[in-house]
């Protein structure tokens, strides 16, 4: 029993691989990228749009109405990485839904790859947004004791987002095939439309706990009061 | 081992390269629809601000308008008002003087008519009554009635006396010219002899005379001399039957005048 798409390997050559993470990934990176460009070809300014319009509007300013809900004042500046978090892990696990499909997010390499990413964005964008010195000062405070405890936060929360959305749908896939040798009817579809419930929340979590490492980084100088109170704005 | 080094970078870069092509092909362009959108509809919404902003300064120039209208018209009608109570006024004042000028007419009117009226009996009456009288007289003696009346007269010449007489004789006496009778119709030699011969009888003395002829005496005779005059005449008779006829008209008349 495969426990990750990693295992299952369509070509090799020493370092290199071309496994079925990478593949679907691939896939629905086309998915993703075709649909966007055939939609965008041609947008409608007016008052009047296509549906399919209508959808990605909803969806781009739902996604940027929700990380400004999580604090961060300019959306748009954030929107290209949480936007695309979010777009990539909730098509990968609404994709469960097509039969021989593995979601790359049941890899636990594809989640550790996000989550790096993750760890990487959060001290680039809080470093932009306030300097070096004073990005660096954050993990010193309230006092330099816990510079330590806040480096090992740092990792341990990465960690902790690479192994939550993996545990999730290597889990749900995992119940899924065990659930269909016991039992190969009705309760497999109920556990799959789980799944799917399931998937959402899971990129929505991703997403939002991404963008609160980023709120948290890029307001280093606020007070924190103040810092909530700017959500509802 | 679950992770796979190889898939991990391979995943990070695929992750990297979706957020480019995202951002090129999705965000961008939805965002910037949204923006044109935005404007566009924020261009009409001002647009449609100034429109009504317009839109209510006319209505009130308009209203403004409309007000100014209304009080020129108040003010052309209160000034019609008044020209034409002035102008009615007048109009009545005219009718009342007019009407007041045709009663002041008409009581004139009435009047000379009445005037005419009984001067016309008058002179109807004196003539008839000459008539009769000088018929009646004809018929009754055989002497003219001018005859009875020249008879009258010597008869009155006679009969005067006192101071009458004296003032007579002695006007007639001093008189530088002759003294003159004047009688309706032309006397007789005889009547002129009766009254010389009387005159002469009363006076004592020769008296000149010279006689004339006056029609408006009707049926009379009169001796006129330095001042005196002396005269029988059926005018006399006649001027008081005239007064009472007159008075009879202007009773008539006066209720007449006083109910225009």
């Amino acid at each position: 029993m495969r426990l990750s798409p990693d295992e299952m390997i369509f070509w090799r050559d020493g370092f290199f691989k071309l496994n079925a993470t990478i593949v679907y990934t691939w896939a629905l990176m086309l998915a993703l990228t075709v649909g966007s460009m055939l939609v965008t070809r041609n947008l409608s300014l007016g008052l009047t749009r296509s549906r399919w319009q209508n959808l990605l509007e909803i969806i781009v300013t739902g996604i940027a109405k929700q990380i400004e809900d999580v604090g961060l004042r300019h959306p748009k500046k954030y929107l290209g990485f949480l936007g695309t978090l979010f777009l990539f892990v909730a098509s990968a696990n609404l994709c469960t839904i097509i039969p021989g499909y593995d979601p790359p997010t049941g890899s636990l390499s594809t989640t550790a790859a996000l989550a790096l990413c993750v760890f990487v964005a959060v001290p680039l964008f809080g470093i932009e947004e306030q300097g070096l010195g004073e990005y660096l000062k954050t993990y010193t405070e309230p006092t330099i004791i816990m510079l330590p405890f806040n480096i090992i936060s740092e990792l341990s929360r990465t960690l902790a987002l690479a192994v939550r959305l993996f545990g999730n749908m290597m889990s749900g896939a995992m119940i899924l095939a065990i659930l269909l040798t016991i039992t190969p009817f009705i309760f497999p579809i109920v556990m799959s439309a789980l799944g799917l419930l399931t998937g959402m929340v899971q990129a929505y979590i991703f997403t939002i706990l991404a963008a609160v490492y980023i709120a948290a980084a890029t307001r280093g100088r606020e007070p924190r009061g103040e810092a909530d109170t700017t959500i509802d704005a | 081992m679950l992770i796979d080094w190889f898939t991990v970078v391979a995943q990070a870069v695929n992750f990297i390269i979706l957020v480019w092509l995202l951002k090129r092909f999705l965000y961008k362009p939805i965002l910037d629809a949204i923006d044109a959108r935005e404007k566009r509809i924020e261009v009409e919404l001002a647009d449609a601000d100034a429109k009504k902003a317009e839109a209510l300064g006319e209505r009130d120039a308009f209203l403004r308008k409309n007000e100014a209208f209304d009080g020129q018209r108040a003010a052309l009608l209160s000034v019609a008002e008044a020209e034409a109570n002035t102008e009615r006024r007048r109009l009545l004042d005219e009718a009342r003087r007019a009407a007041d000028a045709l009663s002041a007419k008409r009581r004139q009117a009435l009047r000379s008519d009445a005037r005419d009226l009984s001067r016309a009996i008058g002179e109807r009456t004196q003539n008839e009554v000459f008539a009769i009288s000088r018929k009646a007289l004809m018929d009754l003696a055989t002497t003219t009635l001018e005859a009875r009346v020249c008879d009258v007269f010597v008869h009155r010449l006679r009969e005067m006396e006192g101071p009458a007489k004296a003032g007579l004789a002695e006007s007639l006496k001093t008189a530088s010219e002759p003294a003159v009778v004047r009688s309706a119709f032309a006397l007789p030699a005889e009547q002129r002899a009766a009254i010389q011969k009387a005159l002469d009888e009363i006076i004592g003395a020769e008296v000149h005379l010279r006689f004339e002829i006056a029609p408006e005496l009707v049926a009379g005779i009169e001796l006129v001399g330095n001042g005196q005059k002396i005269g029988w005449s059926i005018s006399d008779y006649l001027a008081s039957l005239q007064e009472r006829v007159a008075e009879l008209l202007n009773e008539k008349a006066q209720p007449e005048a006083g109910s225009p």
